[in-house]
């Protein structure tokens, strides 16, 4: 039961109104925590894309998201690649090991494939640190943040505020258009029912690798930004919560869900900064209520309630008996 | 070859360190087809409840013995309120819900007792034992032997008492057991507890050696599951066996490759676990599972 065509392209439209003025109303300090949202959406995107609608579940996509910051960290740092083409190669990098790290997944399901995943992501940071050489060790690499081009008159936390954004809605128009055709329909078919899928003439191997691939190249793209955003990289960042992180942030927002990858980016962004308040350890304290009070109550997360009570209010509007 | 053998042996103290994680892992995975991915943070936090035994004065194998008690009905409580109610939901809910309970109890545990490492004692004597020229850790020793006790222990307990062979013929088929009488849901629940028990056991061997912290367990968990997979999820034996492997393999390539030394130690239990999903994802001992679709 989901809105009306028309009625989500005019919601997504007052949003982005929305999102046009704060660059200009906003203390930079909110901006950033602002252009940070846009970046979690992106990588909830893509985990979503591949945990939500395929159904492979990835305990480690803060690897790829490492990869993303770490690639535009090296290219900027040691070759002096312009910023803009490192996100671009920041994405191709992490479509690219997804697609491979996502050929060994085909052999692996549920369980096994979350393993696999959550061992990627505790070995992350002792890898970076490994390469110091590139890497800075665990020291990292600090970046200058970019400035706005062509003469703009604007911060540099509004330009990256505005870049951000422009990709975010980028990658969303484009999730949504490949969701929503034959190909999306494959996706979720291989989710639902991977043998019927396949007797069907889905090709379950390359749709799992390729989504694999899609899902890392977002998140990586979102590694990179970040890296951009706080103009600096180091290893423990990276470590095993951030993962968890993103898959709070999906099952809050809501799984097989593009508009739930906004609202578990404002929670992971927010909520933890009120709960610091309370102590150190509360943020993670009630991610994992949050985890488990949702799996139960609300396992289509904040955008699948919304959904749901939509579709009631405009039951009772039409006056018909709700079906089932 | 002294220090090969001497790399050996401390390499099997650890790895029966991990072997015994893998071991709770294992049976939790036999008896629910679930990979409690909390059970490493579990046994931390069992591991700080009997430091606050210690530190209010309790004689150490007391505390021990009271320590697993209550990782007992601890371990049986989670699986009562929190997995129960997910048992026959999708995977990757019963997976979120584990990662929940890591997550909380790892904080919590930061709340408690805050992140600042502290030493836990060993019960073993801090003198070295010499044979030849090889000098064994007493601790090493016997926590190698802990795990030992640990594991035979749980053999008889699965291979000659009734309640063991309900466990059992529960984990096997569920149904034909519900017919016969088994409580099924109760032995799931029991076996959660043992597996908080064992979890336990292998907390308070390991935290003499790395320190107690509330991400102590984070490393070892995934060597834990790195055993697990080797020796085969559904093979008890063969995910301790499993542990003593990589625990050696662990302290070899420490030892002797160089470009791997202690630094990428994480990176060689991924690659291991990499490596037995892609050649022989039943695990040494292990057998395949089949589904019918």
């Amino acid at each position: 039961m989901s809105l009306p065509r028309r009625w989500t392209v005019a919601l997504a439209a007052a949003a982005l109104v929305v999102a046009l003025v704060l660059p200009f109303t906003l203390s930079n300090f909110r901006l950033f925590q602002f252009t940070q949202v846009y970046i979690y959406a992106m990588a909830l995107l893509g985990l979503n894309i591949l945990t939500g609608y395929n159904g492979q579940i990835s305990l480690g996509h803060g690897a790829f998201y490492a990869v993303g910051a770490y690639t535009t960290a090296i290219m900027i740092d040691q070759w002096g690649v312009p910023y803009g083409w490192t996100i671009v190669a920041a994405g191709l990098l992490c479509l690219v090991a997804g697609f491979l790290f996502g050929i060994p997944a085909l052999r692996l399901e549920g369980l096994y494939l979350a393993l696999a995943t959550f061992a990627l992501a505790l070995a992350v940071p002792q890898i970076l640190k490994y390469f110091e050489h590139w890497t800075g060790g665990s020291q990292g690499i600090v970046l200058a943040k970019p400035g706005a081009p062509w003469g703009l008159e604007l911060s540099p936390d509004q330009w990256l505020y505005l870049l951000t954004l422009g990709v975010l809605v980028a990658l969303f128009g484009l999730a949504a258009n490949l969701l929503r055709g034959r190909t999306g329909r494959a996706i979720v078919a291989i989710r639902d029912n991977p043998v019927a899928a396949q007797a069907m003439g889905v090709n379950t191997a390359l749709y799992k690798s390729l989504t694999f691939g899609v899902s890392a190249a977002y998140t990586g793209v979102a590694g990179a930004l970040s890296a951009l955003a706080i103009a600096f990289v180091a290893p423990d960042a990276f470590n095993v919560f951030l993962s968890i992180t993103l898959l709070v942030g999906i099952v809050i927002g809501g799984l097989a869900s593009i508009s739930g990858a906004v609202f578990g980016a404002l929670f992971i962004q927010f909520v933890p900064n009120w709960a610091q308040d309370i102590s150190k350890a509360a943020p993670w304290a009630i991610y994992g209520v949050f985890l488990i009070v949702f799996m139960y109550a609300m396992p289509h997360g904040i955008a699948g309630s919304l959904r749901l009570a939509a579709g009631r209010w405009r039951r009772r509007r039409a006056g018909t008996t709700p079906a089932g | 070859v002294d220090t090969l053998i001497q790399q050996i042996v401390s390499g099997l103290a650890t790895g029966g360190i991990y072997g015994s994680l893998a071991l709770a892992l294992v049976m939790i995975y036999q008896a629910t087809d679930v990979v409690n991915y909390a059970q490493g943070e579990m046994a931390m936090f069992s591991t700080y409840l009997a430091w606050t035994l210690l530190n209010a004065g309790l004689p150490y194998w007391l505390a021990f013995v009271a320590t697993l008690v209550i990782a007992f009905v601890g371990g049986l409580l989670l699986e009562r309120v929190l997995i129960r109610p997910v048992e026959s939901a999708p995977v990757l809910t019963i997976v979120i819900v584990c990662i929940g309970l890591l997550v909380i109890l790892n904080s919590v545990a930061g709340w408690i007792y805050s992140y600042i490492q502290k030493p836990f004692p060993s019960p073993f004597p801090s003198k070295p034992i010499r044979v030849g020229n090889i000098y064994f850790g007493a601790h090493d020793l016997g926590a190698l032997g802990v795990t030992l006790l640990v594991l035979v222990g749980l053999y008889v307990f699965f291979r000659f008492t009734t309640l063991g062979l309900a466990m059992r013929a529960a984990a096997q088929n569920p149904v034909s057991s519900r017919l016969c009488g088994i409580r099924v849901g109760w032995m799931l629940a029991i076996g959660w507890g043992l597996a908080a028990l064992v979890g336990a056991v292998a907390g308070m061997m390991v935290a003499p050696i790395v320190f107690l912290d509330p991400n102590m367990m984070a490393g070892i968990l995934i060597y834990a599951f790195a055993s697990a997979t080797l020796g085969g999820f559904t093979s008890p034996g063969g995910a301790v066996l499993g542990g003593l492997i990589v625990g050696v393999i662990e302290n070899l390539v420490g030892t002797y490759v160089k470009f791997i030394g202690t630094e990428l130690k994480l990176t060689v239990a991924l690659v291991l676990i990499l490596v037995v999903l892609l050649v022989r994802p039943s695990g040494l001992f292990g057998r395949p599972v089949v589904r019918r679709v």
